[in-house]
């Protein structure tokens, strides 16, 4: 009668789960819901064979559940209304054996389907994961790291949470409806009409106050998205709030952020919560109409008391799954729409390795001739426009000139982690394009931009330039690229963990790390990607030390910013360094504005 | 409990909107309590006794009952709502403007995700705490409470052969909620260790593909995504025998009504309608267990977000104005000077020691130094981001702890070595610390920053928005709207913290000329890493572990600091040979 909520199979999670703003209800809707629903159910598929046991225990306790009511109604008839007591003792035994398997088949679906449905999403989390993997460089060059954790984060855990909550379970007591209806029709056709009221105004309030509740927790969520930004941006930069005295101002915008949300917070969950005091008093209506009818209809002989006891307790576990049904609407529906963005990345193109099969030379010579390259990250916008260029074997070529003049663009082109638009590039001879990328990549040795390094040990770290190096190898490595010094003075030296980011180690020494993990790869060809910048003077000395050794032997392409051999994406002048200073041109220009100094 | 306790002091102001919710919420379980005792009328008085007159009246009654207790829900919901959102929004304020009296040193210990988890899911776990004790929280177990109080009114021994199974039925629900607490930990580790794997292969896509390690990957990711679904299916089944187990024992109360009430009603001890309303009651008693179960979680986790808020509530500013803060000396600054200045982050051994230098008006000094030398505190010291350890910074004469802070700032432009840029403009972002000013001083100090080129060459000028972190922007380029922006304010003191660091080395120097003119009759000071950037200063500190270990103008430093003159070596002498060997 009153509020009997089912215990939920799995509690709201308390702890951070979702990384959205907040852990209010996610108010989402996909596009299209049915084809997610049917997709995400193709994962299902391989456990046929159980689910189709797990469908019998499922039938079994829902026409156990029908029979326990019936019971009731029979020990209310035949031995509480007539006062007797011959064969009580065995309706009740009966009772209580029917209640037992029905809750120990409940129990054993729901264990059996804990395995399948998480099982099912393990299979989905890794298809995305791979999927991932294989999405080019242009793709992740689109989204912004954290844009896209916190989208497949949140998706992910959206659908996770709704399968825990045991949908299953629900979508099972929702069958039961049906079985339901069928009895009470069966037991008195009277009396189950007014079962047949009561379910299109709970379905119609249901969508009425979702759509409501849709709409403000929409509002609701952009608002919460609004002051998280406000906040994130001014708490990131309070040194800078504070250093110009703008906390007024800033306490002003966050204050007007702040009372909007708490307006978005009243309106939505004003519909919210008012779905559930509506559910109730539905429910409530439901059981009056029953008893007052029943009443009216047993005066006339028509029905007994314990139909009516009966009546009430298949009305309690008629409303049970409308109610929840309702409750869990939201999730549902977010757990959808989290399952259309993963599947939309699922269906996204591949980055194709369409020569995988065609290797390069080995041992590889390294002569890179890049002929007439044009290439643009837009058609339409040429970074790079007609360059030649030719390293040959063992020579070192330095791509020097100002941010934005396209030397980090020249990586991206010899990995083909972009494609050039017209020109060649060619290793040995070979058009890049007609050898396997991952063959390509393999021998080309890169230290990047931005070190990024693994939240593992620094021994692991190095060890990713080649997985099946040996620990003294990899010292070896670290000894070559002048790290093995700071990592002994490390913590547990090269057992430290790195932190999340390697948030414990300066830029210098990520860098050095970083020359290891290239310098154990023993690539043929090297790019090394503005690795000396922001570091200070002598670990600077020690990194292009390390450097050098590292080049030693190999074709290496050197990007650093301080002197300039490409401007506007046209190499500017090429030749030796010596030849460069002689022209005097636009490169002697840069040299000799760095030793103005001088002259003091 | 106790972090609780502290944070209900944000509940006090409304606590008359919480008073009438909880009146509401009683009235509402009242009608609820009274249904079952209505239909067990309908079935004795009316039914069994034939009396049509008591079935009408008593449904329309239990209508009535139903209509008002509606309205009452109703009106608890939008008290204990507007609490609990109020309540969240105060909090939130409350937190917001403590942040804003942090100073460096409190930002240094708690960063801003950390700010941010306490400012929206702590919050909002919080206020989610306060509805629900307004609303279902307090209604369940009012509820149960009620129901064994009317099954004991409804029949005294019935009541008394079901309270065993009432006690077992508790003893469940405190052993799930004991064991579910940390097992959900374990999934949120699991899933955290899910999370950074995915973190780690999106952030450092190029790497892995630079490398060829997708497969390398995908077996670790393997790994981690089997350890969370395992985790998983085991919680899972924990919960899902929950409410079977649950079930079972209210099962068996039904069975013992029926049973024992049976018995009874042959020996006419009880009537149908009262096992009827037995049974009803059975239910009422039972079904918000599983609530309590929620509510039991809810508690535990609010505990620990109450406590992540209240340590930044009470996070006292590491910097404050003393009791009787001094308006600084009227007129430009004419001299700042550190004299035995020593310093120490918190947390941390010496950072620096012994530091002794002065600055003049209209003299540039530099600090030269490694990474992690300390070079920026010296600089932070001066308008008191942190405060000196010992010894003393005095502008003038005065030492700044005994100033006004807010004066010293608006006499310090800082460009801090991480730039950092507002959504906005880029107009917007060089007039912030003078939102007054006018296109001309805007110009002007884009001009002298060596921005204003390369702003009127973008698409839409001044105009153009900076994008968040100012994606859209080269790190020169951010570098020098930062510079434009301390320099709008003309300051009596200008801080260039290693801030030209990724601009090229054509255009520093043209913007070292610019900054002379700029500031004629100021004091600068340049944190530099970059030998080029500090060349033409008046004086040049040579940092290395906290110490100045050489001071004096470039040539004095040639002649007489062999570091210096390594470095410079390095940098320009030997360095760029390197380079050219490349």
């Amino acid at each position: 009668m009153s509020e009997k909520t089912p215990p939920p199979a799995s509690p709201p999670r308390m702890t951070a789960f979702g990384r959205g703003p907040a852990q209010r209800a996610r108010i989402e809707k996909a596009g299209d819901p049915n084809r997610a629903l049917i997709r995400l159910a193709g994962y299902l598929k391989p456990y046929r064979a159980i689910l189709s046991l797990v469908l019998v225990f499922v039938l079994t306790y829902i026409l156990l559940g029908l029979y326990e009511p019936y019971l009731i109604g029979r020990g209310v008839d035949q031995f509480i209304s007539l006062k007797k007591t011959d064969g009580l003792p065995q309706l009740a035994l009966l009772l209580l054996g029917v209640y037992l398997l029905d809750n120990a088949f409940q129990a054993l679906s729901s264990w059996l389907m804990a395995r399948i449905s998480q099982d099912a999403l393990r299979v989905l989390r890794r298809d995305l994961f791979e999927r991932l993997q294989k999405l080019s460089v242009a793709f992740f060059d689109r989204h912004t790291a954290g844009e896209l954790m916190s989208r497949l984060t949140n998706d992910i855990d959206a659908i996770n949470q709704a399968v825990s909550q045991n949908v299953v379970s629900l979508a099972a007591s929702v069958l039961s409806l049906v079985g339901i209806l069928i009895a009470m029709f069966v037991l008195n056709a009277w009396l189950a009409l007014s079962a047949l009221l009561v379910v299109p105004i709970m379905f119609w309030f249901t969508n009425f106050i979702a759509r409501y509740t849709r709409r403000g927790f929409r509002r609701l969520q952009s608002d919460l998205g609004d002051i998280n930004g406000v906040m994130e941006e001014i708490i990131s930069g309070q040194r800078v709030v504070k250093a110009f005295r703008r906390s007024e101002p800033a306490v002003e915008r966050f204050r007007a952020s702040n009372q909007k949300v708490y307006e978005a917070g009243v309106y939505a969950n004003t519909y919210a919560f008012m779905l559930m005091p509506l559910t109730n008093v539905l429910g409530n209506f439901f059981i009056i109409v029953l008893v007052g009818l029943g009443g009216y209809l047993a005066l006339q002989n028509l029905v007994t008391v314990g139909m009516i006891a009966a009546f009430i307790a298949y009305a309690q576990n008629f409303i049970q799954p409308l109610r929840q049904l309702a409750s869990m609407y939201n999730s549902i529906q977010a757990a959808l729409a989290g399952a259309e963005r993963v599947f939309e990345i699922i269906d996204m193109p591949l980055e194709i390795d369409s020569a995988a099969d065609s290797l390069l030379p080995t041992p590889l010579q390294g002569n890179v001739v890049f002929s007439d390259v044009s290439f643009g990250y837009n058609s339409d916008h040429l970074i790079i426009k007609k360059m030649s260029l030719e390293a040959k074997s063992g020579q070192t070529v330095a791509l020097v000139g100002p941010t934005g003049a396209g030397k980090t663009t020249i990586i991206n082109l010899l990995t083909r982690f972009y494609e050039i638009n017209s020109g060649s590039i060619r290793i040995d001879g070979r058009d890049i394009r007609e050898v396997s990328k991952d063959d390509l990549r393999r021998k080309l040795g890169i230290v990047l931009q931005d070190t990024f390094l693994f939240a593992d040990t620094v021994m692991e770290n190095i060890r990713y330039g080649r997985l099946d190096a040996s620990d003294e190898e990899c010292i070896e490595a670290a000894k070559l690229a002048d790290a093995d010094h700071f990592i002994r003075q490390l913590p547990r030296g090269y057992q430290t963990k790195l932190s999340e980011r390697a948030a414990n180690l300066s830029q210098g020494q990520r860098q050095l790390l970083s020359i290891a993990r290239a310098v154990l790869a023993d690539p043929s060809i090297l790019i090394l990607d503005e690795a000396t910048s922001s570091v200070d003077t002598r670990t600077e000395a020690r990194i292009q030390a390390a450097l050098l050794r590292l080049m030693k032997g190999r074709t290496s392409f050197v990007i650093a910013h301080r002197l300039s051999t490409i401007r506007d994406g046209e190499i500017v002048e090429q030749g030796t360094y010596q030849a460069l200073l002689d022209e005097k041109g636009f490169f002697h220009h840069l040299y000799m504005s760095q030793f103005k100094g001088l002259e003091i | 409990m106790n972090h609780i306790k502290k944070l209900l002091y944000f509940v006090k102001p409304y606590w008359r909107r919480s008073l009438v919710a909880l009146i509401l919420l009683v009235a509402v379980v009242i009608m609820d309590l009274a249904i079952p005792r209505l239909i067990q009328r309908v079935i004795d008085q009316g039914i069994n006794s034939g009396n049509m007159r008591v079935v009408v009246t008593t449904t329309i009654w239990m209508l009535a009952i139903s209509v008002v207790q509606t309205l009452f829900a109703l009106g608890n919901n939008l008290f204990s709502i507007q609490v609990g959102e109020s309540v969240a929004r105060d909090v939130r304020e409350a937190l917001f403007l403590k942040i804003q009296s942090f100073s460096f040193g409190n930002l240094d210990r708690l960063n801003t995700g950390q700010l941010m988890v306490r400012l929206s899911s702590d919050t909002t776990i919080f206020q989610r705490l306060v509805q629900v004790s307004l609303r279902i929280g307090t209604r369940a177990p009012l509820l149960m409470v009620g129901s064994i109080i009317l099954m004991f009114v409804t029949d005294k021994r019935l009541a008394l052969m079901i309270l065993p199974v009432l006690l077992a039925t508790s003893a469940v629900i405190v052993f799930f909620t004991s064991r579910m607490g940390p097992l959900y930990l374990t999934v949120q580790k699991k899933l955290d260790r899910l999370n950074s794997v995915l973190q780690e292969n999106i952030a450092g896509a190029r790497l892995v593909k630079a490398f060829v390690r997708e497969g390398y990957e995908g077996e670790r990711f393997a790994v981690v995504n089997e350890d969370f679904t395992n985790r998983n299916i085991q919680v899972m089944r924990f919960m899902s025998t929950l409410s079977p187990a649950m079930n079972v024992f209210v099962n068996i109360g039904i069975v013992i009504v029926v049973w024992a009430g049976g018995i009874q009603s042959a020996q006419n001890g009880v009537s149908v309608g009262q096992i009827v309303a037995f049974i009803n009651y059975l239910n009422t008693t039972m079904g918000p267990l599983g609530i309590m179960v929620m509510l039991a979680n809810l508690v535990a986790a609010a505990t620990a977000s109450a406590e992540r808020v209240n340590e930044v509530l009470e996070t006292v500013p590491e910097v404050q104005d003393s009791a009787q803060p001094q308006s600084l000396p009227e007129g430009r600054a004419r001299r700042v000077r550190f004299e035995d200045v020593d310093f120490r982050y918190n947390d941390g051994g010496q950072v620096l020691s012994d530091i002794n230098f002065t600055v003049e008006s209209g003299q540039t000094v530099a600090i030269l130094g490694a990474t992690g030398s300390g070079k920026s505190s010296i600089v932070n010291l001066v308008p008191r981001f942190y405060d000196a350890a010992a010894g003393g910074v005095l502008w003038n004469d005065m030492d700044v702890r005994e100033a006004r802070q807010s004066e010293l700032l608006m006499n310090v432009g800082v460009v801090p070595q991480e730039t950092i840029l507002f959504s906005g403009t880029i107009r917007e972002n060089i007039r912030y610390g003078k939102p007054n000013a006018s296109e001309e001083e805007i110009v002007a100090a884009a001009k002298a920053a060596q921005a204003h080129d390369f702003i009127v060459s973008l698409p839409n000028g001044y105009d153009t928005r900076v994008e968040e972190r100012g994606g859209n922007l080269s790190g020169g380029q951010k570098q020098r709207i930062a510079i434009a922006r301390a320099l709008l304010l003309k300051p009596a003191i200008l801080i260039l913290d290693d801030s030209a660091s990724a601009v090229d080395v054509e255009t520093e120097s043209k913007l070292q000329n610019a900054l002379k003119e700029w500031l004629k009759d100021s004091l600068n000071v340049i944190v530099a890493q970059r030998i080029s950037a500090v060349l033409r200063a008046d004086k040049i500190l040579v940092v290395d572990e906290g110490r100045i270990i050489a001071q004096g103008a470039h040539h004095e430093l040639m002649e007489n600091s062999d570091v210096y003159r390594e470095i410079y070596d390095s940098q320009l002498g030997e360095g760029v040979k390197m380079e050219a060997a490349l």
